[in-house]
């Protein structure tokens, strides 16, 4: 008999096994592609946003860009609804058909890691025993001044529009007569 | 007071059930005691001729001066004269289903701007009444 590896080189075995052999699976690495996350597309820079969930339910708010974790970027903006820059899911947002011009927004600086919390030191367990309530955070310099001039240009155009900052200002509610279903956003 | 609005021959009646509801049509023949045949006119109101329930019709005011079965040229010629389109127009009727339309089509900006406007409005209102009583 000769030898079957002889016989084929090409890789493949002149038997058959015996038994069913499970195909190995593909290594995790491959399977997992990062896909982008779809925007709604009603979502588009500048579109105003209700906001669903947490606690700035109700605002309405501006989006300013999609993040590479899929979140929305959005902001208040802070002066007028006290909403700062902020990531929001959105399944949490209903998207309306109010535009705002924020071509000269810059937010190319803000990403996943600039909301990441500072690593906090770690306590002994007594520490933490005797600590007294838990620390005010604080919010940066740098995040207060990032804030300001994202939000300059948008409310340059608000500025002229009296009724759309009241509108932004505004919370969005339902009441007796409203059918959220057949209503037009 | 007995009823004013009768099923016969030109009757122009409103569709308020089906792919044409809305629109205005003229009753053209009367099928059975269920259903008769209209006709827009097409061109004029968008609606084929075609035999529809009774209960998907609304009798309005108009009537159009037309015979049995009248061809689609002689309808059209009869309904513009009759200038059906304009009078219904300005009933209070079209009016109201036309700011129901209206309503329904706001987006949230618009909704919160119509908010605003009925508040100016009430207060308006409510300062003149005011005014009023004191001097009375």
């Amino acid at each position: 008999m000769a030898p079957a590896a002889a016989a084929k080189p090409t890789g493949e075995s002149r038997w058959y096994p015996a038994d069913d052999i499970k195909a190995p699976r593909k290594s995790k690495a491959k399977r997992s592609v990062h896909k982008p996350t779809k925007l709604r597309s009603s979502i588009t820079p500048g579109t105003v946003c209700v906001l669903l969930s947490g606690r700035f339910r109700g605002k309405r708010v501006v989006f300013l860009k999609q993040m590479a974790s899929g979140t929305l970027l959005v902001t208040g903006p802070y002066k007028v609804n006290g909403v700062p820059l902020r990531r929001v899911n959105q399944a949490y947002v209903i998207a309306t058909s109010t535009k705002l011009d924020v071509s000269k927004v810059d937010v190319s600086a803000i990403d996943d890691a600039y909301f990441a919390r500072a690593p906090e030191a770690k306590k002994t367990a007594e520490d933490a025993f005797f600590a007294q309530a838990s620390k005010e955070s604080v919010v940066s310099d740098q995040k207060k001044k990032d804030q300001d001039v994202v939000d300059a240009s948008i409310l340059a155009g608000l500025s002229k529009d009296k009724l759309l900052k009241a509108y932004l200002n505004a919370k969005f509610s339902l009441t007796k007569k409203d059918r959220p279903h057949e209503m037009v956003f | 007071m007995g009823f004013t609005r009768f099923v016969e021959i030109g009757r122009v009646a409103l569709i308020n059930y089906g792919p044409d509801e809305g629109k205005l049509c003229t009753i053209i023949d009367v099928v059975d005691h269920n259903k008769a045949l209209i006709d827009g006119p097409e061109e004029l109101t968008g609606v084929k001729r075609q035999m529809i329930p009774f209960k998907r019709l609304a009798l309005t005011d108009f009537k159009v001066k037309i015979l049995r079965n009248a061809r689609q040229g002689t309808l059209k010629k009869a309904f513009a004269e009759a200038d059906v389109l304009a009078k219904w127009g300005a009933t209070a009727w079209a009016r109201k289903r036309a700011a129901k339309a209206k309503r329904a089509s706001l987006g949230d900006l618009d909704r919160f701007k119509l908010m605003i406007a009925r508040k100016q409005k009430a207060r308006a209102v409510n300062t003149a009444l005011a005014k009023l009583k004191k001097s009375a």
